[in-house]
């Protein structure tokens, strides 16, 4: 295939997965709008005021970035373990296996679905949050960065729990048992300072926590983490992740008999 | 010199369960023909053609497809290809034209060519009034067709059709096999698998019949209907019959009074037996084959390949 037809290719996917959640709006934009805005009001008005400031900011403007990075992380990693999980158990999957669409394409078509989504429900809860709290952003150029990278790397890990999901339930395992907690013990909701040494240390062993800290460097310049150092803990998992999903597509496992 | 659309050479194919589906079959697909492959379930047909679409890896063995090796060429090889598999495999929420139009862009197709491609073949095979409705309201056989026109937006020199008119009334399985005798007639090679032998008789020009991961029969439909040494038919007699007339050199039995069976041998002529019953005052009013030719055939190498096995285990 000419570069012009991996383009082609590559669209017609990204057109797709869009339009997929796009189409079943109310499924995939509305809830964790509404979740985040409950989120807002108990944890930031109603709670966040009894607790008063955190690294030297209102308790709301603390936990913004975090919530905001976590429907991103959640979004970006459910659009495409949904989808690619579906097209699998449909069968449509043949179609593309069929084709001579290369699979870096077809999953660099996936993920970018997952980024859209992460992004397009992202932007909805930061402008939520302009309700309750006023954001400045101290660095745009690297909340750019995180997001982007944050919800790449939770498309590609959506990727590999589709592979390997053989039923519905499979594509939930993980978002509830591994995800979810890891987002909560993430630095969200708390700075890693307030932990003692032990909980503190293993904590960073959350690749989350250099996630929801570069992102709120971004946004209040402040940081459990060296952004420097989070930025390089990402991109290695980026790499080791969409390495383990080219091995997965060229070998078939989970995919070709 | 010979052309051929696909070439299979020793392919094996064991999957982790240990089944062995495959056990080094060969092949060959002249460029342009209209070919069947048959055989009974499970005896390797949807594994072959899985192996030649690239949806089952081979465990050994190769496959070429008009000379592109699927494990050197493998896009190029795709490209020629245009697959209906035997289920339908298509995202049913999707609106019928996106289910073509989506598969013309895995292919590098422009979308606006894509467009003008589906088209043209969904008014071909009477779609393009459900153009705007999800794939999953079509019924049966037009869920079948709107495979056939996925398989072909690409303009594939090579079409697989897996039991593509499996569920699919006869008025439409005709309509299907016009709609692919003329593809073929332009220049598309078709291999078709099906249930329905007297599909495959009417078709196909050549043909091969697996049997438990082996080829036993690679030839020529004519050739393979030649090997047919008895043929039984079924007379309509005008009146009824009381008794089975004699007529030297010729075996018939009554079916009911009004019903004749005859079979004849290779070399004996059927316009005898006619001239004998007229002469005897029986009068024919139509007659037919009892079984489909190809399916006698199928039947007994089918049945004498078991007994083989069977003889070689034991």
């Amino acid at each position: 295939m000419s570069s012009y037809e991996i383009y082609i290719a590559y669209m017609t996917i990204v057109r797709k997965e869009i339009q997929r959640f796009m189409r079943i709006w109310v499924q995939t934009l509305l809830p964790p709008s509404i979740t985040m805005v409950l989120y807002f009001i108990i944890f930031g008005n109603l709670i966040g005021s009894r607790i008063g400031q955190m690294g030297g900011f209102d308790y709301m403007q603390f936990i913004v970035p975090g919530l905001i990075m976590m429907s991103v992380i959640t979004n970006s990693y459910g659009n495409v373990v949904s989808s690619f999980y579906s097209t699998k158990y449909q069968g449509s999957l043949e179609e593309m296996l069929v084709s001579p669409t290369p699979n870096w394409v077809i999953l660099a078509g996936y993920v970018t679905g997952g980024v859209a989504r992460g992004l397009a429900v992202g932007a909805i809860v930061t402008t939520l949050s302009m309700f309750f709290t006023q954001l400045e952003i101290y660095n745009f150029g690297i909340i750019v960065l995180v997001v982007l990278m944050t919800s790449i790397l939770f498309s590609l890990g959506g990727f590999i729990n589709a592979v390997f999901a053989n039923s519905f339930d499979d594509i939930s395992i993980i978002p509830t048992f591994v995800l979810t907690p890891l987002t909560y013990l993430g630095g969200v909701f708390y700075s890693i300072d307030l932990l003692p040494d032990f909980w503190a240390s293993a904590s960073q062993l959350n690749p989350i926590l250099y996630m929801v800290n570069a992102f709120r460097y971004g946004i209040l310049g402040v940081s459990d983490i060296a952004v420097g150092y989070a930025l390089l803990v990402i991109s290695a998992f980026i790499i080791g992740l969409f390495s383990y999903c080219m091995y997965l597509l060229n070998t078939g496992k989970g995919i070709r008999k | 010199m010979t052309r051929y659309a696909l070439q299979i050479d020793q392919l094996h194919k064991t999957y982790d369960n240990g089944f062995i589906a495959l056990k080094g079959i060969s092949l060959k697909v002249q460029e342009g023909d209209f070919f069947a492959l048959l055989g009974p379930n499970g005896a390797g047909k949807s594994t072959t053609l899985g192996v030649v679409s690239s949806l089952v890896n081979k465990s050994q063995g190769s496959v070429k497809v008009f000379d592109h090796d699927l494990d050197k060429e493998l896009s190029q090889a795709k490209c020629l290809m245009g697959v209906v598999p035997q289920e339908f495999n298509f995202n049913m929420f999707e609106k019928v034209q996106d289910v073509v139009v989506q598969q013309a862009g895995y292919y590098g197709i422009p979308r606006d060519e894509a467009l003008r491609r589906t088209e043209q073949l969904l008014k071909q095979l009477g779609l393009w009034h459900k153009r705007n409705e999800a794939s999953r309201t079509l019924s049966g056989g037009m869920k079948r067709r709107l495979m056939i026109a996925r398989a072909l937006v690409h303009k594939p020199k090579l079409l697989i059709l897996d039991e593509p008119t499996a569920g699919v009334d006869i008025e439409l399985r005709r309509s299907m096999w016009e709609f692919l005798t003329r593809i073929n007639e332009q220049g598309t090679t078709i291999i078709l698998t099906t249930h329905y032998l007297e599909e495959a008789e009417n078709l196909c020009r050549n043909i091969a019949i697996i049997d438990q991961g082996d080829i036993i029969k690679h030839s020529s439909m004519r050739d393979l209907l030649k090997t047919l040494t008895t043929e039984v038919f079924v007379l309509d007699l005008q009146s009824p019959l009381g008794q089975v007339p004699e007529i030297p050199g010729y075996r018939l039995q009554l079916v009911n009074d009004t019903h004749l069976e005859v079979s004849i041998t290779q070399g004996q002529d059927i316009n005898g037996v006619f001239e004998k019953l007229s002469d005897a005052g029986i009068q024919v009013t139509s007659m037919r084959n009892k079984t489909n030719r190809l399916e006698e055939l199928f039947v007994n190498l089918v049945t004498s390949n078991k007994t083989d096995l069977q003889g070689v285990s034991a």
